[in-house]
C-alpha cells in the first residue's frame, strides 16, 4: 500500500484523487545530459566522459515526454504538469527550460552523486507518492548511460503498469491505449491508470520555448530538495572500473566507379 | 552457478537473438536453463530444446502470457529468480521492456546491453551511443543482464538435448492488456539477422525510391534498413530504423545509401564486417567508417549497382 505524506514543501494542496481523471496530473522525469550534437570524449584517466565546460541539454527523449504532457494539457485532459530532475544544481536550467515549454512546476532533487536507474526510480517513486499523479512520463532512454531502465523500474516499484517506447498515447478515464515501437513493428497495448509511459522519438515533435515564456518560467515554482534528506538507500551497485574509447575501424578506401566497388566486394572483401 | 536465459519468440518460432544470448550466458557458466514463456508456444519449446548448451527448457504456457506483457512476465520471473545467479535476455525491445521491471522487483541494478564478459561479475557495455565503452562490476548478489546480441556468435540451434519442463504461471496482474501487433510485412530476410543489409537515408527523397534499394537487396538476398531521417519522413516503417534508437545490427556487409553517418546511426551499424557508403557529399562522416566509399549520385549509382550484380 502506498503511503502518502502531504507536506507543504511539495505543495501537497494540489494533490488529487487518482480517480478524478478529467483533470489529470502528469509527472515528467527529466535528465540533464551531454548535448547529442557534441562528441563524447573519454577522460585521459579512463574514469569517465569529459563533461566540464561541455554543452549540456535536456535528454532528447525527455523532450518528447515533456511535449506529450503539454499536448495533453492543451487537449484539456491534463490540468497540471510537474517536472522532476535528480542531479546537480545546474539541472535547474533544464527544469526551467521545461517550465518555459509549458510545465507548471518543477522539483529538483539535488545530488552530486551519479545515480543508477534503480536509485533514480526509487527517488521518483518517493516523489510520486507525495504528488500522486495519474500518469508518469519519462524518456525511453538517457543518451549518456543508454540504460533504458528507469521507467520500467519505477513502474515496478509502484506496482503500476508500464508502456515503454510509446509512439502514440490515448488517455481514457481509467486506462490508456499506447502504441509501442517494437522490433517487429508497432504494438498496441492497453494499461490501467496510473501508469508509467516512456516516450520514443516519434511520439511527437518537441517545440521550442519562446522568449516571453523563458522569462515567465523564471517565476514558476521550483522546489529544491537535497537527496540526503529523503532517507532513501541510493547507493550504487555497479562500480565503473574503466571507460575506454571503442576500438577504431581501420581506414577504408575510396572507389571511383560502381564497377570497381562490385569487384572489390567480390574479390577483395569476398562478401557477395 | 545457475543461469537463466529468457527466450524471445512469437509463440511459433524462437527468435535467433536468443541463440546469441545463450552463447553469452555460456561464457559465464554451463548450468543453463532457458525460459519459454508465452501462449501455445510448444513449438518454440521443441526448437529451444535443440539449442546446444542448454540443460532445461522451462515452459510457462498460459493465456495470461499472451503478448508477453511485462507485468505478468516479471511476476513469473520473480517467482523463479531464487534459483539463479544470472538472468540474461537479449537487448531487443522485448528484453529492454521486461528485464528492468524484474530487476527493480528484485532490488538489483541491471547491466544493460553488454558487449563483452570479463568475469562473472564484470562486463563491458557501450555508453554515449557507443562513443565509449564502460567496464562495470556488479556488487549485487544476482546479475540481471541484457545482451548486445551482435557482439556474441550464435549458439548452435541444433544438436542439443535439453529436457522440456512445464512450470506454473502466476495469475493475471490485471494491470495491462495486449491489443495487437501491426507487423510490417516483408518477404525479405529479417533486418536483425540478415548477412547483408542495404540501408537508405534522407537522400532517398521518398518512399517510392526505396524500390531501387529493394531491387538491389533482392539480388543480394539482403534486408533493407533505414536512417531515422528516412523513417521520420515516412519513407519506410519504424522497424527499418538502424541506430541508437532503432536496431543494432552487424551484418557481413552494410551498404549505406544517402546516409550522412550521424553518430546515432553509426551506433547501430559500425560493428558490421564490411561497410560500403554511397553518398554524393565527399565530406559525409559515413566515409570515415566505410571500408569502401563511393562518391556518387545515388540515382545513378544504385541502378548501375543493381545491373552489375
Ligand atoms: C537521441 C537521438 C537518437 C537518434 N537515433 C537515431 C537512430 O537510431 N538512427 C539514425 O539513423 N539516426 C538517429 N538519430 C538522428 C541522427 O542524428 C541523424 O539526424 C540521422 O541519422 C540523419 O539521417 P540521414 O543520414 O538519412 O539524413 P541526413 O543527415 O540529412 O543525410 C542525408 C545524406 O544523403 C546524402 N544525399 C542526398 N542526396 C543524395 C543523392 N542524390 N545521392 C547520394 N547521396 C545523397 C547527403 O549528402 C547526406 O549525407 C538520432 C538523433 C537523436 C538526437
Ligand atoms: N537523474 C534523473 N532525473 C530525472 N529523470 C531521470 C533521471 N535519470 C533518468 N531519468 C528518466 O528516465 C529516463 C530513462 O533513463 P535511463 O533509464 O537512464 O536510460 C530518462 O529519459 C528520464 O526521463
Amino acid at each position: 500500500m502506498i503511503e502518502y505524506h502531504f507536506r507543504d514543501w511539495l505543495r501537497g494542496d494540489n494533490v488529487k484523487s487518482v480517480t478524478e481523471n478529467l483533470s489529470m496530473k502528469v509527472l515528467v522525469g527529466i535528465k540533464r545530459v551531454l548535448d547529442p550534437q557534441v562528441k563524447a570524449r573519454v577522460k585521459a584517466d579512463q574514469s569517465g566522459i569529459e563533461l566540464t565546460h561541455a554543452k549540456m541539454t535536456m535528454n532528447p527523449f525527455c523532450e518528447n515526454a515533456v511535449e506529450e504532457a503539454i499536448l495533453l494539457k492543451e487537449a484539456g485532459v491534463v490540468e497540471e504538469i510537474v517536472v522532476v530532475s535528480i542531479g546537480v544544481a545546474k539541472a535547474e536550467e533544464t527544469l526551467r527550460n521545461a517550465l518555459a515549454l509549458g510545465a507548471d512546476r518543477a522539483i529538483l532533487v539535488l545530488t552530486e552523486q551519479i545515480l543508477e536507474p534503480l536509485a533514480v526510480a526509487k527517488v521518483l517513486k518517493h516523489i510520486v507518492e507525495k504528488e500522486v499523479p495519474n500518469l508518469v512520463l519519462v524518456g525511453k532512454q538517457a543518451i549518456d548511460d543508454d540504460c533504458n531502465q528507469t521507467g520500467q523500474m519505477l513502474a515496478a516499484l509502484l506496482g503500476w503498469p508500464q508502456a515503454t517506447f510509446a509512439s502514440n498515447i490515448e488517455l481514457q478515464d481509467t486506462d490508456a491505449t499506447i502504441t509501442r515501437e517494437v522490433d517487429g513493428g508497432l504494438e498496441t497495448i492497453n494499461v490501467n491508470l496510473p501508469a508509467v509511459i516512456s516516450a520514443d522519438l516519434r511520439l511527437n515533435e518537441p517545440r521550442y520555448a519562446s522568449l516571453p515564456n523563458v522569462m515567465k518560467a523564471k517565476r514558476k515554482p521550483l522546489d529544491k530538495i537535497t537527496l540526503d534528506t529523503l532517507g532513501l538507500n541510493t547507493a550504487n551497485r555497479l562500480t565503473t572500473l574503466a571507460v575506454n574509447e571503442p576500438p577504431a575501424r581501420a581506414a577504408g578506401i575510396m572507389v571511383a566507379t560502381v564497377e570497381e566497388l562490385v569487384d572489390k566486394l567480390k574479390n577483395e572483401a569476398k562478401v557477395i | 552457478m545457475s543461469i537463466l536465459v529468457i527466450a524471445e519468440h512469437d509463440n511459433i518460432n524462437l527468435n535467433s537473438a536468443t541463440l546469441n544470448t545463450v552463447a553469452a550466458a555460456l561464457q559465464i557458466g554451463s548450468d543453463l536453463d532457458l525460459l519459454v514463456a508465452g501462449h501455445d508456444c510448444s513449438s518454440v519449446a521443441t526448437a529451444a530444446s535443440q539449442v546446444v548448451g542448454v540443460n532445461r527448457i522451462l515452459v510457462a504456457d498460459s493465456d495470461t502470457l499472451n503478448g508477453q506483457l511485462a507485468e505478468n512476465m516479471a511476476n513469473l520471473l520473480v517467482s523463479m529468480a531464487t534459483e539463479y545467479n544470472h538472468i540474461l535476455v537479449s537487448a531487443t525491445t522485448f528484453g529492454k521492456n521486461l528485464l528492468p521491471r524484474v530487476s527493480a522487483m528484485l532490488d538489483v541494478s541491471q547491466i544493460s546491453d553488454i558487449s563483452a564478459i570479463v568475469s562473472e561479475d564484470t562486463f563491458i557495455r557501450p555508453i554515449y551511443a557507443g562513443n565509449a565503452m564502460a567496464t562495470v562490476q556488479s556488487s549485487d548478489s544476482k546479475k540481471l543482464i541484457t545482451v548486445r546480441v551482435t557482439k556474441f556468435d550464435a549458439a548452435s540451434a541444433s544438436g542439443g538435448n535439453a529436457t522440456i519442463n512445464p512450470i506454473s504461471v502466476s495469475e493475471d496482474s490485471g494491470l495491462s492488456r495486449y491489443v495487437g501487433l501491426s507487423a510490417s510485412e516483408s518477404e525479405r530476410v529479417e533486418l536483425a539477422s540478415a548477412d547483408i543489409v542495404v540501408s537508405g537515408g534522407r537522400g532517398m527523397q521518398n518512399g517510392d525510391n526505396f524500390a531501387m534499394l529493394e531491387a538491389v537487396a533482392d539480388k543480394l538476398g539482403a534486408a533493407v534498413g533505414a536512417s531515422r531521417a528516412a523513417v521520420d519522413a515516412g519513407f519506410v516503417p519504424n522497424d527499418y530504423q538502424v541506430g541508437q534508437t532503432g536496431k543494432v545490427i552487424a551484418p557481413d556487409l552494410y551498404i549505406a545509401v544517402g546516409i550522412s553517418g550521424a553518430i546515432q546511426h553509426l551506433a547501430g551499424m559500425k560493428d558490421s564486417k564490411v561497410i560500403v557508403a554511397i553518398n554524393k557529399d565527399t565530406e559525409a562522416p559515413i566515409f570515415q567508417v566505410a571500408d569502401y566509399g563511393l562518391v556518387a549520385d545515388l540515382f545513378d549509382a544504385i541502378p548501375e549497382l543493381e545491373k552489375a550484380l
